[in-house]
């Protein structure tokens, strides 16, 4: 997208918030009803399967320096224990002694078990046209084997409770050329950009509801996009410097939009817009 | 080297119900790249399913068909334990054929 | 390999083998082969689409349905399912009016499949989008408007 539709998508997004909410018409609703027969329309055959079947793939194929699979990579259940996996991250490791998702996770085995560099493991974590995207993938496929699992995600851990209220308060921080936070579009009742309801991610329905749908097949991306990535895409919407992939302060941001959708049954990856 | 199609094919009363993702870019041919060149057209022209060696479906398809392209379709003769076979050709030549079991 | 194959080929020279590459779709001359319509998928209107495919003016039929929604909430990928009544139906062909090319796909149904499919095509805008049916050598067809928008902040 340009930047000057996103500068004037980013102006008229910032008048419509807050006020759009007393315009809702009948008009409306039977709009949302009708972009809810679309997604409905899209759910079966999700071209994240094919992500799926590639992540497998690669989980299964020898790589790296050291000739390596990832079946004895450890998600957090133990040593290739892919079931579940997603529904517990980001949890605290000890033998990197800190906080990981599921992106950082994968990034760490590459390194240990296959002897990628962490430069070659990072590299290219968002798919494009002509470039394929191993970690998507690889988390297409990971996460499908958390569909169907309640989100578990403990806060037990020091550092674990740590990296959710560094999350809280990168959550609330406003800042960025138009002095948005995440809490500006997410942190209130009956928002919306253009057609897009905004889930308002302090309230436990709507965040169990957004959580659980990523990673998703973005059909204008034509890409499956993971949480990395909607998060390093909200943080350029809004104008703030680029969020590193798998920094400190992406994993924590997750982990505590992650622990707020507990109970929510994961249900990823989905198809979206 | 595209990526293997992912076909699904059940029984749905006494017709073969069969659902088919293609992995293809889909190119139109009407993008620009970031340096501003346009990306050349790259996309399935033909596709032919069959069932026995008799054909059951063909279609000529443009670039206006969606990225990785999701086909259904139906019919008649097929049963548990036949195979569907599906190919695709691009406007590059490339062709791709997958099969699926009939469950 | 007899004798009379070996002179076969050297008689006819390189002109069967030509002929031979060209049926195989050998030659890729900007998609021009045998099995693929180019012209129709250059034409930019119903009754141009419908000559190409050699056909006269389509006549409107109640026994086509077309089921989509009604919005799209992204025109990269809109998902149609056609259904065709008429009898010895044997192709379905979906046009999207205001595309650049409004000959999206042509999907062609031999005895015994069902004259039912479902896809999913690009539309460029709100558009009419055209089920195109032949049926005992005639063309019928059925329109419907589907509106195109763009979420969020067209990420």
């Amino acid at each position: 997208m340009n930047r000057l539709a996103g500068a004037i998508c980013t102006i008229f997004a910032a008048a419509s918030i807050g006020t759009w909410a007393q315009f809702e018409t009948s008009t409306s609703r039977t709009t949302v009803q009708e972009i809810e027969r679309y997604r409905e329309a899209l759910a079966d055959g999700n071209p994240a399967e094919l992500w799926e079947a590639r992540g497998e793939a690669l989980w299964k194929e020898k790589r790296g320096p050291k000739g390596a699979t990832l079946e004895q990579c450890d998600l957090g259940r133990g040593p290739g224990v892919v079931k579940g996996a997603y529904a517990q991250l980001p949890k605290y490791f000890a033998d990197t002694n800190k906080v990981e998702d599921l992106e950082s996770r994968l990034v760490t085995c590459m390194v240990t078990l296959q002897g990628f560099t962490p430069e070659q493991a990072k590299k290219d974590p968002f798919g494009g046209p002509g470039k394929k995207s191993n970690i998507e993938a690889l988390v297409a496929y990971v996460t499908a084997a958390s569909r169907g699992a309640p989100m578990n995600v403990s806060i037990t851990h020091p550092r674990e409770e740590e990296a959710y209220e560094i999350g809280k308060r990168i959550f609330f921080h406003r800042g960025g050329p138009h002095d948005f936070s995440c809490a500006s579009c997410h942190g209130l009742d009956n928002q919306r950009i253009r057609l897009q309801d905004l889930p308002n991610l302090t309230r436990t329905a709507d965040a169990q509801r957004a959580y659980t749908s990523w990673p998703a097949y973005r059909v204008s991306q034509g890409e499956v996009r993971s949480f990395q990535w909607r998060l390093y895409d909200c943080f350029r919407q809004q104008r703030f410097p680029e969020l590193e992939f798998t920094s400190d302060a992406s994993v924590a941001l997750t982990m505590f939009l992650a622990k707020n959708a507990n109970g929510g049954v994961f249900n990823a990856p989905s198809i979206k817009r | 080297m595209s990526d293997p199609m992912k076909i699904r094919a059940t029984m749905a009363g006494d017709k073969v119900e069969v659902k088919v993702l293609m992995s293809h870019e889909m190119e139109t041919g009407q993008r620009k790249d970031s340096k501003g060149a346009t990306v050349p057209a790259w996309f399935i022209q033909n596709v032919t399913a069959t069932h026995n060696g008799k054909t059951v479906l063909s279609a000529e398809w443009g670039p206006a068909v969606s990225k990785n392209p999701f086909l259904s379709f139906r019919f008649a003769g097929g049963k548990p334990g036949d195979k569907v076979i599906i190919t695709w050709t691009d406007n590059k030549g490339d062709k791709r054929t997958d099969e699926a079991t009939i469950s | 390999m007899n004798k009379g194959r070996r002179d076969v080929l050297k008689g006819a020279g390189g002109t069967a083998v030509l002929g031979l590459a060209l049926a195989a779709g050998l030659f890729r001359s900007g998609g021009a082969r045998a099995d693929w319509n180019k012209a129709a998928f250059e034409t930019k209107s119903l009754s141009d689409a419908v000559k190409a495919m050699g056909g006269g003016a389509p006549v409107e039929s109640k026994d086509i349905v077309i089921t989509s929604p009604d919005i799209a909430e992204n025109g990269a990928v809109v998902p149609f399912t056609i259904a065709s009544k008429l009898p010895k139906t044997a192709s379905i062909a979906i046009l999207v009016e205001k595309n650049p090319n409004i000959l999206a796909a042509d999907f062609q149904f031999p005895d015994g499949t069902e004259p039912w499919v479902n896809t999913r095509v690009k539309m460029g805008q709100t558009s009419n989008v055209i089920a195109l049916v032949k049926a005992d050598g005639k063309f019928y067809y059925a329109s419907k408007e589907v509106k195109v928008t763009l979420g969020g902040c067209g990420g």
